[in-house]
């Protein structure tokens, strides 16, 4: 397949490899931001394809795993109502409130739609006008238009029972808080292919100087992957700190401006809670006061608790590279994907779940380091 | 044997019951109260599309003759929506899916019952043409649809049509073909190209538009079954990969025989545009429904030859082996990639998605 196959090839793979490894003198950690990369990390077990001196941690770039408790509970509480058809993208259907998810809402009675764009929300909505339509509008930069897009329609076309549940993140506020913090270990990173594609990288400019590090804009298959730490690994090298493109087929420097122009129409940026982060300046969106009308939150505040969260899981440290999943003492233990204490182990972006889900050996339970997965001796088994 | 699907014709006006005339192409309650309209529902819509000398007797049971014969016996049910999809229908997934069953218990399928369970509110039009693929898929593989049963719910306690097909097939040969005798070294062989039909269904029921249309697998394997069996070649297991898909269907297996399967990622084909599509929408093909594909073990002297007759049926045209049975006492399912790196893939928490077949 084009634009695939090109990128998982062996020889290709290796070769960029060998180049990391010729290129390193010294111990180097590099973080990549979006929870996508991680898998594909996982997946390929791309860390034995580098040299020791490389450590690669993982990013907070699951806007699903840093959305915070307090809106999912909100959201469970809205999706209970029997006046209410709650859609949402299918991962935040098994992520745990305080006490139940969306699938147990449903499975209460709840209307629970699970749709695949939000503009499919506004046709639920077109389509129930006595029902209350809300759409969970969770994500980055990369959904954020098509969302502000759903809100623009709704306005334009007087749909007055269509409102997002917004929980939007931006992903250089996240990176400044990470690098800004004093125990930061992250020496560059690569930063998220997708969201790029529609913000550009010239804000990340400011980044690089600012905390002297290299930052690269990757893509998600194992060759973009590797040509991107190469990238970074040359900068550090020598003593460089420049915000390169490794993903131009698909990222251009500004941007997609439509895009970011409807981003802006419907959005304003505003402070956001992180989950186990804490609250980090101007990193978030907020529906601009032309559409305050379909603000979920503000339309069902009665629906807000103060939740206190008791589940063990710790995505704060996980989302900020601070540990790996196999380092949390509940992973694969109390925490799996049939009962997860946390977003990370059920979002498809999430760490935690690239970890379980790309474990190399051992049954149920049994905590494995998916990144000390060896390559197969297929000699043993040639066939 | 078959008739064509013809319009039917006006169903007389009940006195005591008086319903609107616009309703009259529908299927209506009363079509499950065992009374006129339910004769006249099998009459005119069930009959017309499935006839044997069993169910020509309208009786209670159909009386089936076996004398001394190993009989194989299997049930499933059928809700996949929407009723009609690219590359099959509901109707011939009900009469398929039983079929397939029973041809993978070493089985040669003969009876099939047949239970609909009828929404009202269904256009009666649909029901004969479902009737009439499963009159067609009976014919095709063989069996005799031989008892049934029709019910009906009231509008929005169903999904327009539910079937449940049980069969009973013969078993003409003395080996055991289970989980329990797969054995260390064993070949394993996949049939096809995986996730057609999961993609396929679920393209057409969210209206997702990509640019190769995606058509189900939904095929009958009785064929290629029986002729691996009457060329001799030992049989240890068969498993059609149907929801949950390929991984789902070895790690079951896996976990029943307590063995540990190895498996080539590269020897997997899964066609362009079920790719495409998994990647798109963050799938993993090897959880996606399939609806005509299977795997078999053997041997590793019986696998050239069990290739070469599967490679002769065009519904197991794509045959090749997918990996092999490492040991025994540990039920892994190891999947190694192109890179070399193992995935262990295990049964998946809940559904990709809901309900796809």
């Amino acid at each position: 397949m084009k634009f695939l196959h090109e990128y998982r090839q062996r020889q290709d793979i290796e070769r960029i490899a060998r180049a990391i490894a010729n290129m390193t003198t010294r111990p180097w950690t590099i973080m990549e931001v979006c929870g996508g990369q991680t898998h594909a990390i996982v997946k390929y077990g791309l860390q034995r394809f580098l040299p020791s001196a490389i450590t690669l941690v993982h990013g907070p770039g699951c806007p699903v795993c840093v959305t915070p408790l307090e809106i999912i509970d909100q959201a469970l509480a809205i999706a209970s109502r029997p006046d209410v058809i709650f859609c949402s993208f299918g991962d935040m259907l098994r992520v745990p409130g305080s006490t139940q998810d969306l699938l147990a809402v449903k499975a209460r009675g709840g209307d629970v739609r699970m749709v695949y764009s939000p503009l499919h929300a506004l046709d639920i909505a077109r389509q129930n006008p006595e029902r209350k339509v809300v759409f969970f509008a969770v994500g980055f930069e990369t959904t954020a238009p098509a969302n502000a897009m759903a809100a623009f329609l709704a306005r334009e076309q007087g749909l007055r029972n269509f409102s997002l549940l917004v929980s939007q993140f931006l992903v250089p506020p996240a990176i400044e808080a990470i690098s800004g913090a004093t125990d930061s270990r992250v020496n560059g990173y690569l930063a998220a292919g997708h969201v790029c594609a529609v913000t550009g990288f010239e804000s990340y400019h400011v980044l690089a100087d600012t905390f002297k590090v290299p930052i690269v804009v990757t893509g998600f298959e194992p060759l973009d992957i590797l040509q991107g730490i190469l990238m970074v690994v040359r900068q550090l090298e020598r003593g460089e700190y420049q915000v390169q493109n490794q993903y131009a087929r698909a990222v251009a420097r500004t941007g997609n401006q439509r895009a970011q122009d409807m981003l802006r129409q419907v959005f304003e940026v505003t402070s956001q809670t992180w989950r186990g982060v804490g609250e980090i300046p101007a990193s978030g969106l907020r529906l601009r006061a032309p559409f305050s009308s379909q603000d979920a939150r503000q339309l069902f505040a009665s629906e807000k608790s103060s939740p206190c969260d008791t589940s063990g899981c710790i995505s704060g440290e996980i989302m900020q590279g601070r540990k790996k999943p196999n380092e949390c003492p509940h992973f694969g233990q109390r925490c799996q994907p049939q009962h997860p204490l946390g977003a990370p182990m059920v979002s498809s972006e999430g760490p935690c779940a690239a970890y379980y889900r790309y474990r190399a050996r051992g049954i149920t339970g049994e905590a494995v380091d998916a990144q000390t997965n060896n390559p197969t001796n297929s000699s043993a088994h040639e066939y | 044997m078959l008739k064509p699907i013809t319009q039917p014709t006006a169903q007389p006006m009940n006195i005591d019951c008086p319903l609107p005339a616009d309703t009259e192409d529908t299927i209506r309650l009363g079509h499950g109260s065992g009374g006129e309209l339910s004769q006249n529902l099998f009459r005119d819509y069930i009959h017309p599309y499935i006839k044997n000398p069993w169910l020509d007797q309208l009786h209670d049971g159909a009386r089936l003759p076996f004398t001394g014969a190993r009989l194989a016996f299997t049930t499933d049910s059928f809700v996949v929506s929407p009723l009609f999809f690219p590359g099959g229908d509901i109707g011939e997934l009900a009469v398929y899916g039983t079929v397939n069953d029973l041809a993978m218990s070493g089985a040669r399928p003969m009876y099939l019952s047949c239970s609909l369970i009828l929404e009202e509110g269904l256009p009666l039009k649909t029901l004969a043409k479902v009737m009439a693929s499963m009159g067609r898929a009976a014919v095709q593989t063989g069996v005799q649809l031989v008892t049934g049963d029709t019910k009906v719910v009231e509008r929005g306690k169903g999904d327009g049509l539910y079937i449940n097909t049980a069969g009973v097939g013969v078993v003409e040969h003395e080996w055991e073909i289970a989980a329990a005798t797969i054995c260390p070294g064993d070949r394993i062989l996949l049939s096809g190209d995986i996730g057609r039909h999961g993609m396929a269904v679920m393209a057409s029921r969210e209206g997702l538009a990509f640019d190769t249309p995606l058509q189900s697998d939904c095929a009958p394997l009785h064929e290629p079954v029986h002729d691996l069996l009457q060329a001799g070649i030992r049989v240890h297991c068969l498993r059609d990969l149907t929801r949950g898909g390929l991984a789902t269907a070895l790690v079951e297996l896996a976990r029943a025989r307590g063995a540990s399967f190895l498996l080539r990622e590269s020897e997997v084909q899964i066609c362009e545009s079920v790719e495409g599509a998994c990647e798109l929408l963050g799938l993993d093909p090897f959880y996606v429904a399939n609806e005509g594909r299977f795997v078999v073990f053997v041997a590793p002297e019986e696998e050239p030859a069990a290739l070469e007759i599967l490679r002769r049926h065009t519904v197991s045209a794509g045959s090749r082996t997918i990996g092999l049975v490492t040991e025994v006492g540990r039920p892994d399912v190891i999947l190694t990639n192109f890179l070399g790196c193992e995935r262990l893939l295990d049964l998946l928490p809940g559904e990709q998605l809901p309900r796809i077949c």
